[in-house]
């Protein structure tokens, strides 16, 4: 039988994975949107496990709802680069800085 | 004895495809590398009783999420040589970040609070319903506003992505519908004496 601790432990490492993705591929927007998608699976391996072993279904809701908003965001987060592409005909980072005045 | 076979399985293809997502230098690749982490996920849902979990992660974020970002990958054009110079100038610095974070979540993990003697009640209870209606029993009674708070999200996004990615084109012929309607008889009809 796999103990909770197992399942936190890959929850770290895929969040900690995820950070380091952060830092490695910032100038490539689209990785690090995927980045964000893997510290936020972490985060609902988190939820499920817990979920599982204190026998409380909240756990799954709570995943549920952590879905949602990814999916929300990575739409969103997706159109903007669409749109900023289509106006710079760039989307690294270091181009995006209009916004600095 | 089977199941740790499938969570090593699981769980160590999820962390090996976690690092092809960061490491790999196409993004197209990383892509891929993530679809496989997801379902590697989903496994390892599937190992925790969470069935329905387990599904929609195949449906919503392979299905949907990773299709959309295939979708932008191939419509924008990256340079990947240029993304790529001076990747590992921040590899230090994050590298030392998440190392001290990933061994603090370790050290909780093995304090012994989440040890298999203290909560060793995972042994697989023979439910009398399924993990589906056990979720739509809770998420549509006491979550209801939550569900419907989650749906209005959903729907800002929607029509959010569209606005964002709307655009206008001067040369296409668009209808207009107020003056459409508005027209009466009077001008497009003419009376001519014969």
């Amino acid at each position: 039988m796999v103990p909770l601790s197992s399942f936190l432990i890959i929850g770290a490492a895929l969040f900690s994975i995820g950070i380091v993705g952060l830092f490695l591929n910032r100038k490539n927007v689209i990785t690090i949107l995927m980045c964000i998608e893997l510290m936020l699976l972490a985060v609902n391996i988190n939820f499920a496990a817990f979920s599982h072993f204190l026998g409380d279904i909240s756990g799954q809701i709570m995943v549920f709802f952590v879905l949602t908003v990814a999916a929300a965001e990575v739409a969103v987060g997706l159109a903007i680069l669409v749109a900023y592409y289509r106006q710079r005909r760039s989307i690294a980072i270091e181009d995006i800085n209009t916004l600095q005045g | 004895m089977l199941e740790t076979a499938f969570f090593n399985l699981f769980g160590g293809l999820a962390i090996a495809a976690a690092l092809g997502v960061i490491l790999s230098a196409n993004t197209m690749h990383s892509v891929m590398w993530l679809i496989l982490c997801f379902f590697n996920a989903s496994g390892l849902f599937f190992l925790l009783d969470a069935e329905f979990l387990g599904i929609i992660l195949i449906l919503i974020y392979v299905g949907a999420v990773m299709v959309l970002f295939m979708f932008v990958v191939m419509m924008l054009e990256v340079n990947v040589a240029k993304k790529r110079e001076g990747w590992l100038q921040y590899l230090p610095v994050g590298g030392m970040v998440s190392l001290i974070l990933f061994i603090e979540l370790v050290a909780a993990s093995t304090s012994g609070l989440f040890g298999s003697e203290k909560m060793a009640t995972a042994a697989h209870l023979g439910k009398e319903v399924s993990n589906t209606e056990e979720i739509g029993k809770v998420l549509y009674t006491q979550y209801l506003l939550a569900f419907e708070i989650a749906a209005i999200i959903l729907l800002v996004a929607l029509v959010g992505a569209i606005v964002l990615t709307l655009r206008e084109r001067k040369d296409a012929k668009y209808q207009n519908i107020s003056k459409q309607v508005q027209v009466r008889k009077e001008d497009r009809l003419r009376k001519v004496s014969m």
